[in-house]
């Protein structure tokens, strides 16, 4: 549904964007993942028309986004949810966006209603708002004309837990419907639960590109591995040894290069009691965008703490928030 | 995960959307103008402004015991508004990238240049509405006038003056938005504007004591090329003074601002 | 988080106060440091100079025969409205521009960031003078070296002091202007409609009231600032600069700072 091809766009002898090409599908969640300054939002500017592209070319749907009528009605745009007149009332602003695309204005009723802004927010002015607020209007304002594609440029950003997670069921309810949804994001994990393709793009060059499990393969090179903790991890760790199972400390568990039910298999036997067991997937992708986009990243990891300590940790706190 | 959806075709299919209607657009320009503290503003002091100069003519005229005719009433309100109706035509453009809220704009309607024209349009019809509301206040003072000095009211001002009007104020809003679609910016195209209206004048006064340039002079001087629109009909040479100054002081700025504002990156 | 116990109070015995020199030098930097603000000042450079130019082509040109002081007169006119635009700038850019936040947040007396900035446009009148008064004498100087004519420098010292009030009155106004209002486009405007406008609509009710014409010296602090400009300005009219000055600079200032002392920073 959106085709990006060859696409490039400098600033100068500054190369914000250098030759990417992917598509999104209709049904899907497209995740657009990178660091800060990757090249994330110049791509979407890009599709939607805001910023002429250097070389190269998008379409939606087959079209130059500058060729669809009224394109409000087919595709959803935030890209950045504070560029409103700080004057206008949440209201106004949804009602001018409606009054455009030529829609009744009971459906800015149903789109406040939907993004949770009640009837006192809505007619306070935007400059009043708080970053969620405005992210949840951001979001109200792209699904005004139930457009069939939607681009969202780090559409979690502000909100709080429950947003994000109603976000989510949102975005996921959009593609099953058939829709075609592509969102950036600098959080992996904020995105790994919903895309069912990720791109990663750092220094402006697509870096990865696939399915979670697709990326995560490359990440582990086929080898799983599970993260553990038991109460005694000593004598597990002694008894993965045993049948031959690499163990390495990490956390207040144990990181094994195994099949979760490998290792839970060994536990059973030797009846040792486990409090944590999972697949240590989360790590290996997260390993795998840290190092991807190593080159691009700004803060240089401590050297001290191996990668996989940090990101173990990492993990477990990424599951408890979700 | 959602691969069991029913497949869609990878096309928009956009046989069911027409194309925004210009008159849509226009209408959502119109509401634009008025629907901020600082929209509505700037048409409350405008408003305000010409009543108020209105009444002290009124009252001057009657104290004094004046000659004033529905020409000077209206001439009073035209000052007045020839100021602050350029101010309008600059916060017009100028506010969608101050505020940045051209993203907005421009994702619903990438076609920009009919967003400027619906913005041009929308400048226009609030100059007319101030010019009717001028020219309301103008009879009702000229006829108070008349009530208080007990005579018939003398409505001296013809098509003439009307015509004049008409024009150096539309001019007045145009020649604002043109500056802010140059300088997509507020303060400056304000600034620049008072170094047009103000400045300049001097300026010009001061070469034409040159008299090479005394010579040129009319050629430039859109302000004072305007002003003759009051005394219709003009000659020929007064046409092609207005033809050639409005050129370089209205069109010149448009065209070039209409060009950025159709390159520019949106930010 | 780290297990030696730290006192539960800030220590700030080595932080002193941000010294007020500082702030100044802040605040000056700020006025050059973006583009709005760069494009001012080299607009207020261009224009001054243009405006020399063209005057000292006409003089020669038409043989006529100025003073040093009509140098200064040419002068103002672009400086005189420009200037007051900085003043406004100075304190709405922190609006519009929001870092009022920032400045706010690393010094909490706000008194003395405005008292700061204050200082900083004073400064830049003093720059615009030395710069318009040597460019006048310039001016001047070629003036009588391309006519031939005697030079009349009247007197320069009395000159500079009276250009100096005038620099300082527009951007003061403009200051005032811009604190009342916290919003550029509205303090500019308002400005201008206060130095453009107005004054036409004093003169006429001038011209036609004499109970106003006796009155307008007393409220009408443009038209008083004309007895600074051409040096004419005598015992009462120092009184009536100082009384309008109160109503246009004095108060507006007064209000706007108490404004800003109050203002939620958004």
């Amino acid at each position: 549904m959106i085709k990006v091809e060859g696409l490039t766009r400098a600033y100068g002898s500054f190369i914000a964007v250098d030759d990417i090409t992917f598509e999104c599908k209709p049904g899907t969640v497209t995740g657009f993942l990178g660091p800060n300054g990757a090249g994330k939002t110049t791509t979407m500017r890009v599709m939607v028309g805001l910023t002429p592209p250097t070389h190269g070319d998008v379409t939606i749907g087959g079209l130059h986004y500058k060729d669809i009528p009224n394109p409000g009605r087919h595709v959803g745009v935030l890209l950045d949810a504070s560029a409103q007149h700080a004057g206008r009332t949440g209201r106004e602003v949804l009602e001018i966006g409606a009054r455009t695309m030529g829609l009744p204005g009971t459906r800015v009723d149903e789109m406040l209603d939907l993004v949770s802004l009640d009837a006192r927010e809505s007619t306070r002015r935007v400059r009043n708002y708080s970053l969620g607020m405005r992210q949840r209007l951001g979001i109200a304002h792209a699904l005004l004309g139930e457009p069939t594609v939607l681009i969202l440029d780090e559409p979690a950003n502000g909100l709080d837990p429950a947003g994000i997670r109603w976000m989510r069921g949102l975005l996921q309810g959009y593609a099953d419907q058939g829709g075609t949804v592509f969102l950036s994001s600098h959080l992996l994990h904020e995105v790994e639960q919903i895309a069912d393709e990720m791109i990663l793009i750092g220094n402006g060059r697509i870096v990865a590109r696939g399915t979670r499990d697709e990326l995560l393969r490359d990440a582990t090179g086929g080898v799983s591995t599970t993260l553990v903790t038991a109460l005694d991890n000593h004598q597990l760790a002694e008894a993965l040894t045993d049948k031959g199972i690499v163990v390495h400390p990490a956390g207040e568990g144990l990181r094994v290069t195994a099949e979760p039910v490998d290792v839970g298999r060994v536990a059973a036997e030797r009846q040792i009691v486990l409090t944590d067991l999972r697949a240590g997937h989360e790590g290996g992708l997260e390993d795998l965008f840290l190092e991807l986009t190593a080159e691009t990243q700004r803060d240089v990891l401590p050297n001290e703490v191996t990668a996989n300590e940090v990101t173990a940790s990492e993990a477990t706190a990424s599951e408890v928030r979700a | 995960m959602s691969a069991a959806a029913v497949p869609v075709p990878a096309v928009l299919d956009i046989a069911g959307t027409p194309g925004i209607p210009f008159g849509r657009l226009f209408g959502v320009e119109l509401r634009k103008s008025v629907d901020t503290r600082a929209g509505r503003w700037l048409i409350g002091i405008t408003i305000a402004a010409v009543l108020v100069a209105e009444t002290i003519f009124l009252i001057v005229s009657a104290v004094k015991n004046l000659d004033s005719s529905y020409g000077d009433f209206v001439a009073g309100a035209a000052f007045v508004s020839s100021f602050l109706l350029p101010i309008l035509g600059i916060m017009l453009v100028s506010s969608e990238w101050s505020q940045r809220t051209a993203m907005t704009t421009f994702t619903l309607e990438p076609r920009r240049m009919r967003v400027v024209m619906a913005k041009m349009l929308a400048g226009v019809a609030m100059t007319a509405f101030v010019i009717a509301f001028a020219l309301v206040i103008g009879l009702l003072g000229n006829l108070l006038f008349a009530a208080i000095q007990g005579q018939s009211p003398a409505w001296t001002f013809g098509w003439t003056g009307f015509t004049g009007f008409l024009v150096t104020q539309t001019f007045a809003m145009v020649g604002g938005f043109a500056l802010a679609c140059l300088l997509l910016n507020t303060p400056a195209a304000i600034v620049v504007y008072v170094v047009y209206k103000y400045v300049l004048p001097g300026l010009i006064a001061l070469g034409s004591l040159m008299t090479w340039f005394s010579h040129l002079a009319p050629w430039i001087d859109f302000q004072a090329a305007q002003n003759e629109l009051y005394d219709m009909p003009l000659t020929s040479a007064q046409w092609w003074h207005l033809v050639v100054s409005g050129l370089i002081w209205l069109a010149l700025p448009l065209l070039i601002g209409l060009w950025r504002i159709r390159r520019a990156e949106v930010k | 988080m780290s297990a030696t116990t730290a006192p539960a109070t800030l220590d700030v015995s080595h932080t002193p106060t941000v010294p007020f020199g500082r702030l100044v030098a802040v605040e000056l930097r700020k006025l050059a440091d973006t583009r709005a603000g760069r494009w001012l000042l080299i607009a207020i450079a261009g224009l001054t100079l243009l405006v020399l130019i063209i005057q000292l082509s006409v003089v020669l040109g038409q043989d006529l025969h100025p003073k040093y002081i009509d140098f200064l007169q040419g002068m103002n006119t672009p400086m005189g409205i420009l200037l007051p635009v900085l003043g406004v700038l100075t304190v709405t850019s922190e609006w519009s521009q929001r870092t009022a936040m920032v400045t706010f947040t690393l010094e909490p007396s706000r008194v003395r960031v405005i008292a700061a900035k204050f200082v900083s446009i004073l400064l830049i009148s003093v720059a615009a003078l030395v710069i318009g008064v040597l460019l006048g004498a310039l001016a001047n100087a070629l003036y009588g070296a391309l006519s031939g004519h005697t030079v009349v420098w009247g007197n320069p010292a009395k000159f500079a002091f009276y250009y100096l009030l005038l620099y300082i009155f527009g951007m003061a106004t403009g200051f005032a202007f811009g604190a009342l209002f916290l919003n550029s486009p509205a303090g500019i405007v308002i400005y201008f409609v206060y130095s453009f406008v107005l004054p036409t609509i004093f003169g006429i009710a001038a011209a036609l009231m004499t109970w106003f014409e006796s009155l307008q010296p007393w409220i009408d602090f443009n038209n008083d600032q004309g007895g600074l400009i051409d040096a004419t300005i005598t015992g009462k009219d120092w009184a009536q600069l100082a009384v309008s000055g109160i109503i246009w600079l004095v108060v507006p200032m007064a209000i706007g700072i108490w404004r800003i002392r109050r203002a939620e920073v958004k």
